[in-house]
């Protein structure tokens, strides 16, 4: 048997990925605890530097490598790219939360930067080994990250509730990916799709296959029936660990999606999009009206998860270049929109206080009225309110999905969006009108100070000058 | 030059905002030179921009800056469109604000809302430059809705003050109407033309002026007409005409710098800039052309009625600047769009100075504003005395003066117009000198000449005002002289306008005018040999015999046409009108639908009753969030059978 080489340039930022995860560990086990800044500044280097090697290896048309298994093209350059930038912001935003709370460890960033190195892989994977193996590989870190302040009875509730249920629909997903395996004896993506559309499209076994795919699916993503664990690990998991779960693995499993559903199974789009329908329906309704009844904002927020997802998928229901860079769009806002609203929690809370009940939140505007100011544009971003940037996404998702024929489906998104601004509204009611429990200002250093700034302004910057991000979305479709 | 033009909007938006928003930081001598420099900045852009493009003959700029989305096919953008009529628009806003920005500095020292005050008048400055360098309706319109908010936040400057907070009600209200028609004008061209851009408009204008349109089944209206009428709608409410004028008098509650900036000299003629911007339309609709002419000159003359009985100093040059407004709108509608382009010019000058003086004159006053208690200031208030003087001179028209020319071409531009109702507008418009001639200088004579009247402690108080009141006065009257002298060749008869302006020939009144034009002496001879400068005369003559020679006498007159002059001072029962039929009507149906619909309908059921039920339903529902693992998996299993059983062969 020959062994070619394989080109190691389109993998370049994940070998590198790999290594500073690998040296982070290492350096880590010679470092006193006072100097464990360190290894949080070699891991923002390390998120730089992947981005700077992903910018550089950038090429417009799309390039396989290791046999085909691997894919570099438009979108997962993209995708990649806010990985990084969500995952460094996750990180700074939470520095002063681990310490507070003593859980600065070298583990919590070794395990962060292997979740963002199986992220990589997973939207750049173009086989369903690879795809495989960076969704277990992002998830098992994930566990060990929610489980990580081991003497929280709530962490680890949530850890083994998340570990349990991902379990499950890790071995539906891999159940559905054997059947397509067995009927069309390959696991490359690219030749499912060929295989597949040669196949009459109401093959009963190739039907089921899709369903469980799907499942997996919708699964990491969070769709209603499928979301159970998205309240219970949100609330349980320390905000740090909250804020890297809610933002950016989303971005991966949007990659993930568009790989095994439109490069692989695109030619039963008809099937799965009815699916898809039924899932989205459910999430919008579900995740705004039980977000009404919250009484913690994390799991409000939780809740609001939900229902973006279901707006997400609105995108991939339109299908085409289109929809699909829509949805590409709304993931993309509706993590930066996450990284401001679960970051504030961060910032307010204090060591043994977590500040996550919606009382907490009460007068903010006379404490801080700054963040406040910044909390309010996030909370009417995420309403959909123009000319913010959450209105650009939504109104990106439902000109797809009417274009698409889809009219009663946007006409009961935006009802129910109307629901969901009621709750998102409530906490700007909290904030202003309340009067506050405390005086006291929001402490929080300078550099979370001026990136909370950008994360709030960027919203309403963004909303102005929509474009860029747009035209971002639409090449990776072009 | 992109740049320069970026410059030019942006630069009092900076200023604003530091104004604004680190006005408590920067303390109120911070502000003030935040706002001013931003304004003066924009001001030499202005300059260097009216250099390129009307003395350097650069070719029309008419680009898109930042394309903020496309819908549907039709594309939101901003972008600039900067030719002559551009160049001359940005030249007087910037020039005149920058006056007030000085001005201001003297006027308000001891108000504490200086910050603020700096801040709104820099945004207005930005946001009357987006409007008049819009090279499409969207910008228009935005930069429309942004000066009537400045204008709103300005009249209810000192908002402790309960007639200040009506006034703005009054002014957003009314301007409310106007806005609403001319939004309704720009969805009638974004529905027949299918593009916003002017350019684009323009070039389809004679394809769409013939079609029809049935809005009321069986009649069939011009579609050309509708949307002209529909936009001179929106110019109605924001240049005061008739019957949408009510507002601005009542603006006079606001400061006194905003009256001249805002109520005068720019904002205010915003429709008038917007109407000969559009000429391309206009043109193809003598109805609609008609219908201006004939609201202009209702505007003209009734509203200089009303100057001759107004006691308040500010009123009285607010009236004026109605039936000036009247004056412009008149020179539209005969399609003399450069005489009443060229008038708003001149106007704005000599309109600000007039104001600004006015002010000088409260200070001094120490904000007393009846002129019945004034009186003789001459020999205390020498500079502004004569700034007064040549401000009212402009305004009358006396030859040689800048208003002289613009209102006297307007006059033979409406004399010689064949548009139905010149013939009324031009009786309007002669009479109408008169009546201005008439008030003007009863003021003046009120309040600079004759006993003084004001009380003791006033008296020995009075002096000139300092020195940054004084020199925007002064750069204010330069202008107000000269620049009719050097302006009417090149804009009225010249090609200035040229590209800017379309002008059917056969409703080319200016031509007519212009053939027999031979000079600026000449204009001034002929000037003086007509009708008009006799009526101005007389008015002057007339002020000064009852005011000055015979002070008895008006209160005989007053005595002897009370019913007279009880119609002008219930300002003809408009405002009667407007609040037992508007604001009473509109109060009852709002509590009718309020009480029946809303609390009941709307509220009881519909909001409240889906709120509680979908609260309900949200409570319910999260109880089956347990907690227990297997409930959990044991829903995603359902779930996961649900969707197998969907293709199961039943």
């Amino acid at each position: 048997m020959n062994f070619i080489t394989p080109d190691f340039m389109p993998v370049l930022p994940e070998i590198f990925v790999l290594t500073m995860a690998c040296v982070v560990l290492i350096i880590d086990l010679y470092l006193k605890d006072e100097n464990r800044g360190v290894i949080y500044l070699l891991v923002l280097a390390t998120l730089v530097g992947a981005a700077g090697l992903t910018l550089f290896v950038h090429t417009p048309e799309s390039v396989t490598t290791f046999n085909g298994t691997f894919i570099k093209d438009t979108m997962s350059d993209v995708l990649k790219v806010f990985i990084y930038l969500v995952s460094g912001v996750v990180f700074l935003y939470s520095r002063d939360y681990l310490i507070e709370r003593k859980i600065f460890k070298g583990e919590y960033f070794a395990l962060g930067l292997f979740a963002v190195l199986g992220m990589m892989v997973l939207v750049s994977a173009n086989n369903m080994i690879t795809i495989f193996l960076g969704l277990e590989l992002m998830s098992l870190a994930l566990y060990a990250m929610v489980a990580f302040q081991r003497d929280d009875k709530n962490a680890v509730e949530a850890a083994m509730k998340y570990f349990v249920l991902g379990a499950i629909a890790s071995g539906l997903l891999l159940y559905g990916m054997s059947i397509i395996y067995g009927m069309t004896g390959t696991l490359d993506i690219a030749e499912i799709g060929t295989k597949v559309s040669e196949m009459p499209s109401d093959n009963i076994v190739l039907l089921f296959g899709v369903v469980f795919i799907l499942v997996g699916l919708a699964f990491k993503l969070g769709a209603v029936p499928f979301h159970m664990w998205i309240p219970d690990v949100y609330h349980g998991a320390p905000t740090a660990v909250t804020l890297f779960i809610a933002t950016a693995p989303k971005i991966a499993a949007f990659g993930m999606l568009m790989r095994l559903l439109v490069d692989g199974l695109g030619s039963l789009q008809a099937h799965w999009q009815e699916m898809l329908v039924a899932l989205a329906v459910m999430s919008i309704i579900f995740g705004n009206v039980i977000a009404i009844a919250q009484t913690n904002i994390k799991r409000m927020l939780a809740y609001s998860t939900i229902s973006h997802v279901g707006f997400l998928l609105l995108g991939i229901i339109a299908a085409g270049a289109n929809g699909y860079s829509s949805a590409m769009f709304y993931i993309i806002v509706y993590t930066l929109m996450g990284l401001g609203g679960f970051g504030m929690i961060i910032l307010m809370s204090r060591s043994g206080f977590e500040a996550d009940e919606l009382d907490d939140l009460k007068g903010l505007a006379k404490r801080s009225p700054w963040f406040a100011s910044m909390m309010i544009l996030i909370m009417l971003s995420m309403a959909g309110i123009p000319p913010l940037i959450g209105f650009f996404a939504k109104l990106a998702v439902l000109q797809a999905v009417i274009d698409a024929g889809y009219i009663w489906l946007a006409v009961l998104a935006v009802l129910f969006s109307v629901v969901g601004a009621y709750y998102y509204l409530r906490v700007v009611w909290y904030m202003v009108f309340e009067e506050p429990k405390e005086t006291a200002p929001i402490k929080a250093s300078f550099d979370v100070q001026v990136v909370m700034s950008i994360n709030g302004l960027g919203m309403l910057a963004l909303g102005l000058f929509p474009a860029s991000l747009i035209a971002m979305c639409a090449a990776a479709f072009g | 030059m992109k740049l320069v033009y970026l410059g030019v909007v942006l630069a009092p938006l900076i200023g604003s905002i530091i104004a604004g928003v680190f006005g408590k930081v920067i303390g109120r001598s911070g502000a003030h030179w935040a706002a001013t420099l931003g304004v003066a900045i924009s001001f030499v852009l202005s300059l260097i921009t009216f250099n390129h493009v009307v003395l350097g003959g650069a070719p029309v700029f008419d680009e898109t800056i930042y394309t903020w989305m496309v819908s549907d096919g039709f594309s939101f953008e901003v972008g600039f469109l900067v030719d002559n009529l551009t160049a001359m628009m940005m030249l007087v806003v910037t020039f005149v604000s920058l006056m007030v920005h000085i001005y201001t500095i003297g006027y308000m020292h001891d108000d504490p809302g200086y910050q603020r005050f700096f801040s709104y008048i820099s945004l207005f400055t930005f946001s009357m430059l987006m409007l008049v360098m819009a090279n499409n309706f969207l910008q228009l319109f935005f930069g429309w809705e942004a000066v009537g908010l400045v204008s709103y936040l300005l009249i209810g400057f000192w908002y402790k003050k309960e007639t200040a907070i009506f006034a703005n009600m009054k002014a957003f209200l009314v301007n409310r109407v106007g806005d609403f028609g001319f939004l309704l004008g720009i969805a009638a061209v974004l529905m027949y033309f299918g593009s916003l851009n002017y350019a684009e408009v323009f070039a389809d204008a004679p394809s769409v002026a013939n079609l029809t349109m049935e809005i009321i089944p069986g009649v069939e209206w011009n579609v050309m007409t509708v949307t002209c009428i529909l936009l001179f709608i929106g110019a109605m409410g924001k240049s005061a005409q008739v019957p949408l004028h009510v507002w601005l008098p009542d603006s006079m509650e606001g400061p006194t710098p905003i009256s001249a900036l805002i109520h005068a000299a720019t904002m205010v003629t915003a429709g008038i800039f917007m109407v000969a911007r559009m000429s391309p339309m206009y043109e193809l609709s003598v109805t609609a052309l008609s219908v201006v002419l004939v609201i202009g000159a209702i505007t003209a003359l009734f509203m200089g009625f009303l100057g001759i009985i107004q006691n308040d100093i500010k009123r009285v040059v607010a009236y004026s600047t109605l039936s000036q407004l009247g004056y412009m709108t008149v020179a539209l509608g005969a399609s003399a769009y450069a005489a009443g382009l060229f008038h708003l010019m001149t106007h704005a000058f000599f309109k600000a100075l007039l104001f600004l003086a006015a002010g000088s004159v409260i200070i001094a006053m120490h904000h007393e504003q009846d002129i019945r208690k004034m009186g003789g200031l001459k020999k205390y208030m020498p500079i502004t005395y004569w700034c007064m003087m040549i401000g009212s001179l402009a305004l009358i028209g006396f030859p040689g003066f800048s208003g002289f020319f613009s209102k006297d071409a307007i006059i033979e531009g409406v004399h010689a117009s064949q548009i139905p109702g010149a013939s009324f507008a031009y009786v309007c418009l002669v009479l109408g000198v008169f009546v201005t001639a008439f008030y003007s200088f009863r003021m003046f004579f009120l309040v600079f000449h004759g006993k003084e009247r004001m009380d003791k402690h006033t008296k020995e108080h009075l002096h000139e005002s300092p020195k940054v009141v004084t020199i925007p006065l002064i750069l204010l009257a330069i202008p107000s002289i000269f620049i009719g002298l050097f302006a009417i060749g090149p804009l009225l008869f010249g090609d200035f306008f040229a590209k800017e302006i379309f002008v059917l020939p056969e409703h080319d009144v200016l031509a007519k005018i212009g053939e027999s034009y031979t000079g600026v002496l000449g204009f001034m001879l002929h000037g003086m040999m007509t009708l008009p400068f006799w009526m101005a005369l007389g008015g002057v003559l007339s002020a000064w015999f009852l005011y000055l020679k015979r002070p008895d006498l008006p209160a005989q007159i007053k005595q002897r046409f009370q019913f007279i002059y009880n119609i002008l001072d219930k300002n003809y029962g408009f405002d009667i009108f407007n609040n037992a039929f508007f604001a009473a009507g509109s109060r009852g149906l709002g509590r009718l639908l309020w009480r029946k619909g809303d609390e009941k309908g709307i509220d009881g059921f519909m909001v409240n009753g889906s709120a509680r039920a979908i609260g309900w339903i949200s409570v319910r529902v999260r109880n089956l969030q347990t907690g227990y693992l297997y409930h959990y998996a044991f829903a995603m299993i359902v779930g996961l059978m649900l969707l197998l059983s969907w293709y199961l062969p039943w």
